[in-house]
């Protein structure tokens, strides 16, 4: 492909056109404008967005404490929010009146019209510690009195809030993958960088290594990995050891594909006319190469973490990941592993639908970066 | 091509030590032992065992020696074939795991045979209609079932089964065979049941296949040798299967390398769910115990076969491909 045509294709994603404008603007900027005609990419970094803002203020979003049980309600069927009630418009549930079905002995429920539970925005509820530090009482909506109990996505098998165990879920299996995937970021720069810097017996031995390390069935190994966490460590030393689990296989993607550019870079002319006039060994790997390869990098971080998240969610479903009463998504869906309830109260599976949502926002958004992370090819 | 094959072989042996002592040392991280576990099972239902008992079956299963004889003694009965006992089910290991395997294998197979069926026909229609109404849906049902987990389809297509139909769909086999000898109608059985986990588990490798043979395939009839081709007159059909598909065919035969273990891991879990007569219920029940020599034996078969798994693939890619035959690496 000569210049000539590049400038040409350039042209189309910049903004208004014009040679002018891609002959001067940074590698990030053809990036930047590469990336943004890739709609998927935008609408899964905007997902992204709004999951990684419910991570944040989780237990204002929610409407209740997650571990607010009420036996009564158990497995209590999603409330559907009405807007036009007795006393005009406003957000009203109808209340939910439960009796033991004489035949099968569970508690069934049904819909009384008569008695409205009026919804507000910006309600005193549950106390919580925002982010385990800053107390508060307010939530962004919830019923009028905190007597009540409305469940917009029904209730466990406890009477447990579900919307408000997904929203606060959303915290741990959301960031399980950014601290993984940075943790194999780690491991992967600096054993795959090394390797093809240094190349010779070094790499021969870390390639072994790597390709020994993908050659054991990785659930099974995690599964067994994840059984040897001591069942009485606190939740937050179980969260991290679960994270170390899942990219102690996952760093060897990673360092192959460090590996890879560093080898193809060493050849390049900017790297020989760096070091021509004399720069260090290590001025040339931070200043010129890492650099050039910085964008694949978080491209092939972005599309891992989908990965993790599926894993931890696997985890956590068979009992060996994050415990109870820890909440992640997997924990959820642990609820959800006994056909009888899942036949008895379906939205135990509505947590599937966040993972899946999660996963296809980071597949599309790590496409998008993929394609934008070198502005030059087609 | 000898030579090749001979490299390969070599490079198992370290590989499968490595693997052993993984397996090993991993299974005995967790602290305590199957008997710490079982008397804190008993003690969990009010029983208590005396402490010389204890000892006494302790000395028996040899769990007071030192971990690296340990790991000698049950490597060097492992080679001979001897897996050693399973504490649980007090009956040796042998008798437990072989036809667990070889039914993951059989299910693992199976899903490998339909993703890439399924994979490269549609992935070679997909790049020849490409931007139709079929690529598009077919692209968009990629991404799907890679951003779904198996174990979540399993449990939808249960759930859905169950309260539309009042179908059970778990197990390998209907009621009669379940603990029947292996016959003919057994097998007929089995491949009736074979379809659900087939699917469920071939999600989101076929999406994937889909995805390499349609951008593989697309790079291929870009290239000027099909213009030639096409402008000298030769059939559609001669054209594209004769050049195009058998190069693009290639990187599809390389994921048969990595699309192994996947399936081996992902039936684990899907076969929990499912309640399959694989290796995937032992297995999490012998780590949740401590039953180490079963859980170790397991890991360390299901590895041994991957591995073995990889390296066929590796071989049909050399056979495929005298590129990589003859440069070596």
């Amino acid at each position: 492909m000569t210049d000539g045509v590049l400038v040409n294709e350039l042209e189309e994603i910049a903004p208004g056109g014009g040679q002018d404008k891609v002959y001067v603007a940074t590698q990030w900027q053809l990036m930047w404008w590469k990336f943004r005609r890739h709609k998927m990419a935008i609408v899964g970094g905007f997902i992204l967005i709004g999951l990684y803002l419910i991570t944040i203020f989780c237990e204002f979003l929610a409407p209740y404490d997650p571990h607010r049980y009420d036996v009564k309600f158990a497995y209590a069927q999603p409330q559907r929010v009405h807007f036009y009630g007795q006393n005009g418009l406003g957000l009203y549930a109808y209340g939910l009146v439960g009796h033991r079905d004489p035949e099968s002995l569970r508690m069934v429920f049904e819909v009384d019209r008569s008695v409205e539970v009026p919804l507000r925005f910006l309600v005193q509820g549950d106390p919580y510690k925002l982010w385990g530090l800053i107390p508060g009482t307010l939530h962004l909506f919830g019923a009028a009195s905190n007597d009540q109990v409305v469940f917009v996505l029904g209730a466990d098998r406890l009477g447990r809030d579900l919307l408000s165990r997904l929203l606060v879920g959303t915290r741990v299996s959301m960031t399980i993958g950014l601290v993984g995937v940075l943790m194999s970021m780690v491991f992967g720069i600096l054993i795959g960088g090394s390797s093809g810097y240094f190349s010779g017996v070094y790499d021969t031995v870390v390639q072994r290594i790597i390709e020994f390390i993908r050659s054991i069935p990785s659930i099974p190994l995690w599964m067994a990995l994840s059984a040897a966490v001591p069942k009485d460590w606190p939740p937050v030393r179980v969260y991290f050891s679960i994270t170390i689990i899942l990219s102690f296989i996952s760093w060897t993607g990673l360092a192959r594909v460090v590996r890879g550019k560093f080898l193809s870079l060493r050849e390049e002319d900017f790297v020989m006319s760096a070091r021509l006039v004399g720069s260090s060994e290590f001025r040339i790997i931070v200043r010129h190469m890492v650099p050039s390869f910085l964008s694949h990098i978080i491209a092939s971080l972005t599309l891992s973490i989908p990965g993790m998240i599926l894993s931890e969610t696997s985890l956590s479903f068979l009992g060996l990941g994050i415990r109870p009463p820890a909440i992640s998504w997997g924990v959820l869906l642990q609820d959800a592993q006994n056909l009888r309830s899942v036949a008895l109260a379906p939205w135990l599976l509505i947590p599937g639908i966040a993972v899946v949502l999660a996963v296809l926002a980071y597949n599309f958004l790590g496409d998008g970066l993929r394609d934008a992370a070198d502005p030059y090819s087609r | 091509m000898l030579q090749f094959l001979v490299r390969r072989l070599l490079l198992l042996i370290p590989t499968l030590v490595g693997i052993s002592l993984v397996a090993f040392f991993v299974i005995e991280l967790p602290p305590g032992d199957y008997l710490t576990a079982h008397v804190a099972n008993l003690a969990a239902g009010g029983d208590t065992i005396d402490q010389e008992q204890l000892e006494a079956l302790r000395r028996q299963y040899g769990l007071d020696r030192p971990l690296v004889s340990r790991y000698f003694f049950w490597i060097g009965k492992f080679i001979r074939g001897d897996m050693g006992m399973s504490f649980e089910w007090n009956k040796p290991v042998n008798e437990l795991i072989w036809e667990r395997l070889a039914l993951t294998f059989v299910i693992s197979l199976a899903t490998l045979l339909f993703t890439q069926i399924i994979g490269f026909i549609v992935g070679v229609y997909s790049a020849t209609h490409q931007y139709s109404l079929f690529d598009y849906i077919a692209t968009g049902l990629g991404f799907i079932g890679l951003g779904i987990p198996d174990f979540l389809i399993a449990l939808v297509i249960m759930w859905y089964a169950f309260s539309k139909f009042g179908l059970s769909l778990s197990g390998l086999f209907s009621q009669q065979y379940q603990s029947a000898p292996w016959s003919w109608a057994k097998v007929v059985d089995m491949l009736g049941h074979l379809w659900l986990p087939m699917i469920i588990l071939g999600t989101s490798g076929t999406a994937g296949m889909i995805r390499t043979m349609r951008a593989n395939l697309l790079d291929e009839l870009r290239k000027p040798y099909v213009t030639t081709a096409r402008a000298k007159g030769l059939l559609e059909r001669k054209l594209l299967f004769k050049y195009p598909v058998r190069v693009a065919l290639n990187p599809f035969v390389s994921t048969i390398g990595w699309a192994l273990p996947g399936l081996v891991s992902g039936s684990t879990i899907v076969s929990v769910v499912l309640s399959l007569p694989t290796t995937g219920p032992l297995l999490l029940r012998a780590l949740m115990n401590q039953d180490m020599y079963l859980a170790s034996s397991f890991l360390m078969m299901l590895s041994i076969l991957t591995v073995i798994g990889t390296l066929l693939s590796d071989l049909l890619l050399a056979w495929v491909d005298p590129r990589i035959r003859m440069g070596g690496d």
